[in-house]
């Protein structure tokens, strides 16, 4: 069993299970990520990915076992400015106008107390994580007047602007065209050369294939393989998919309610693999 | 001018502009959540906490704050616990709370005529002690939306971030709910409950059709929302002096014909923005060579020029023309 207090562990996870609504969904997950660690957390549709994702950022309760972020249990863990989380979604847009500017300097909310201003400090900080992912000529711009593939962008450098040590995305190249992809590998190769810890969630990696160091293949839930990064055919092994491995819309989550076109859904679910 | 000069005339004056404050700037947060029927749900359960006033023979406003802070809690956890839609649960509560208070005001021996003066709003009968209630109520909501702006945004954004980066996602959207459920009370002397949420989401509707950031929506919607309930207030007043009219339907109408008035504008901007959204710098397919082209594209020719790669294609009647040489390619 890996020892949380270890200086370069930056999260531990032992033992752990996660249940949605009863079922158990991950079971016997154990991991460790030192810092520095480039892992991509891979598997096909529905295979708990992202499940462990949430998991590890407190999203999703565990039902057993334990995840420790820079060796402080996730229950007791209130340093979330040294966390940056990249959800799964596909547009940064809500029912009001937000510039980019504006989305990017609430990731700066990690450091930020009630009632207080923006400082030079803060400034730099939204400027240099727009700089990071290439968009620093857009922030003016309304994130609606952006592609896919730039608001994406738009999310990872929210994450930045927080400064974070350890970063988690959960597919954040999945219906991003090419260009946009080389984009995300380059922003990220940046945050890999100042030593940041990423864990990354993805189905394919394509261009960022070159930065991953190491593989955590999922498989039903549990870890089906974790060790040297893997070719991208390899991924497609059948000891690593479903038995068919196309995109599937996940099942509605309720049976009996008239179910109405829904503006209104919590964001849980309601984003995953709709595209 | 001199309605205006009357005692009764210039507190309904000082409630209009703290409520026209006070609701876009809660609505805005509901737009952005989309939820812009929440005001309208909470509106319709308030009615409910009328008619417990009038059966109980306490303040209809004090009763409406408790029933609709319950209401608007409701909504929310039905919301977040994602069960039934947020949609179907607004419609259950809609109606329940519209039946609930006309069978209570019928319980209470009261007629329809008292229970309209709560539906439709009667801002020029209001008290001096309503007034102090109204602008203390509208201040708390005004300081708590714009003080709380960074927090509040972030968590209507995208509450799966705000969580994870330490914020109270329940906490902030409950104190939303809260706000919205005070600030309906607050617009019911005004506007009337049924009327409450167009003053929560026109403004909103009409500010987003000419901006861009949510900074300057918010502080444009609460402009707008200033203007069209006082404008609205004082049209009725002397409108009044031939007609029945009341300053309810006239506040929402003169918001709604802001609105009219600015969305071809933003017709016109989005289209604007669309068309000069530049072009995937790929390679064009082969080299198409226009010939005998007699326009000259230019920066003032007329066409948009829209970026692609390194130059500008320009854009009319389906070609997108780049200048090569004494030509034009097609792109």
């Amino acid at each position: 069993m890996p020892d949380p207090m270890s200086a370069d562990a930056v999260l531990t996870v032992d033992d752990a299970a996660v249940a949605i609504a009863g079922r158990p969904v991950l079971r016997a997950i154990n991991l460790r990520v030192r810092r520095g660690d480039f892992l991509a957390l891979m598997g096909a549709n529905g295979s708990g990915k992202s499940t462990l994702v949430r998991a590890m950022t407190g999203l999703r309760p565990l039902a057993a076992g334990s995840v420790h972020l820079f060796g402080t249990d996730l229950d007791d863990f209130r340093a979330w400015h040294r966390i940056g989380f990249v959800p799964q979604r596909s547009t940064a847009a809500t029912g009001v106008p937000a510039s980019v500017w504006e989305v990017v300097a609430s990731g700066r909310l990690t450091r930020r107390r009630w009632l207080r201003p923006l400082l030079g400090g803060d400034r730099a900080a939204i400027r240099n994580a727009l700089e990071v992912v290439g968009l620093a000529d857009r922030a003016r711009d309304g994130v609606t007047a952006l592609s896919g593939g730039q608001q994406q962008r738009v999310l990872i450098a929210r994450a930045l602007a927080g400064e974070p040590e350890l970063l988690f995305l959960d597919e954040p190249a999945a219906g991003v065209d090419l260009p946009n992809q080389e984009a995300l590998a380059r922003a990220l190769g940046v945050l890999k050369e100042r030593g940041a810890t990423i864990v990354l969630v993805a189905h394919e990696l394509g261009p960022l294939a070159p930065l991953v160091d190491r593989a955590v293949v999922m498989r039903d839930g549990r870890v089906a393989y974790d060790g040297q990064p893997l070719a991208d055919d390899a991924v497609h092994h059948p000891l690593f998919l479903e038995s068919h491995s196309h995109h599937h819309h996940p099942p509605s989550r309720h049976d009996h309610a008239p179910h109405v076109a829904a503006p209104l859904d919590s964001n849980g679910n309601a984003f995953g693999g709709q595209r | 001018m001199s309605i205006l000069t009357y005692d009764f005339m210039i507190r309904a004056m000082v409630a209009a502009v703290f409520t026209g404050l006070a609701a876009p700037a809660v609505g805005t947060y509901l737009v952005q959540r989309r939820l812009a029927l929440m005001g309208d749900g909470i509106g319709h359960v308030a009615v409910t906490g009328v008619a417990l006033g009038l059966l109980t023979g306490t303040s209809p406003t004090w009763t409406a704050v408790v029933v609709a802070i319950l209401g608007a809690v409701l909504i929310e956890v039905i919301r977040e616990q994602g069960h039934a839609n947020g949609d179907v649960a607004l419609a259950l509560l809609f109606y329940g709370g519209i039946a609930g208070g006309v069978l209570i005001t019928g319980i209470a021996g009261q007629s329809a005529a008292t229970l309209q003066a709560y539906l439709f709003g009667s801002i020029t009968t209001i008290s001096v002690g309503d007034v102090w209630v109204t602008i203390g109520l509208a201040a708390v909501v005004v300081i708590i939306a714009v003080g709380l702006l960074p927090q509040l945004f972030a968590v209507a954004q995208d509450e799966e971030f705000a969580q994870v980066a330490g914020l109270n996602v329940r906490a902030y959207n409950i104190l939303v709910a809260v706000l919205a459920a005070v600030t309906v009370t607050v617009a019911m002397r005004t506007v009337g409950l049924l009327l409450v949420s167009a003053l929560m989401v026109v403004p909103v509707a009409t500010a987003q059709q000419v901006t861009r950031s949510f900074r300057t929506t918010l502080g444009l919607a609460m402009l707008l929302g200033v203007g069209s309930s006082l404008g609205g207030l004082v049209l009725a007043a002397f409108a009044s002096y031939r007609w029945r009219v009341s300053p309810g339907p006239s506040i929402v109408l003169l918001a709604l014909a802001g609105f009219a008035l600015t969305w071809p504008i933003g017709v016109l901007l989005r289209r604007r923005e669309r068309l000069r959204t530049p072009f995937m710098p790929d390679d064009p397919l082969g080299h198409d060579v226009t010939e005998g082209h007699d326009h000259e594209h230019g920066e003032r020719c007329g066409h948009p020029a829209v970026e692609h790669g390194d130059h500008v294609d320009y854009i009319h009647d389906g070609h997108r023309h780049a200048v090569h040489g004494s030509h034009y390619d097609e792109h």
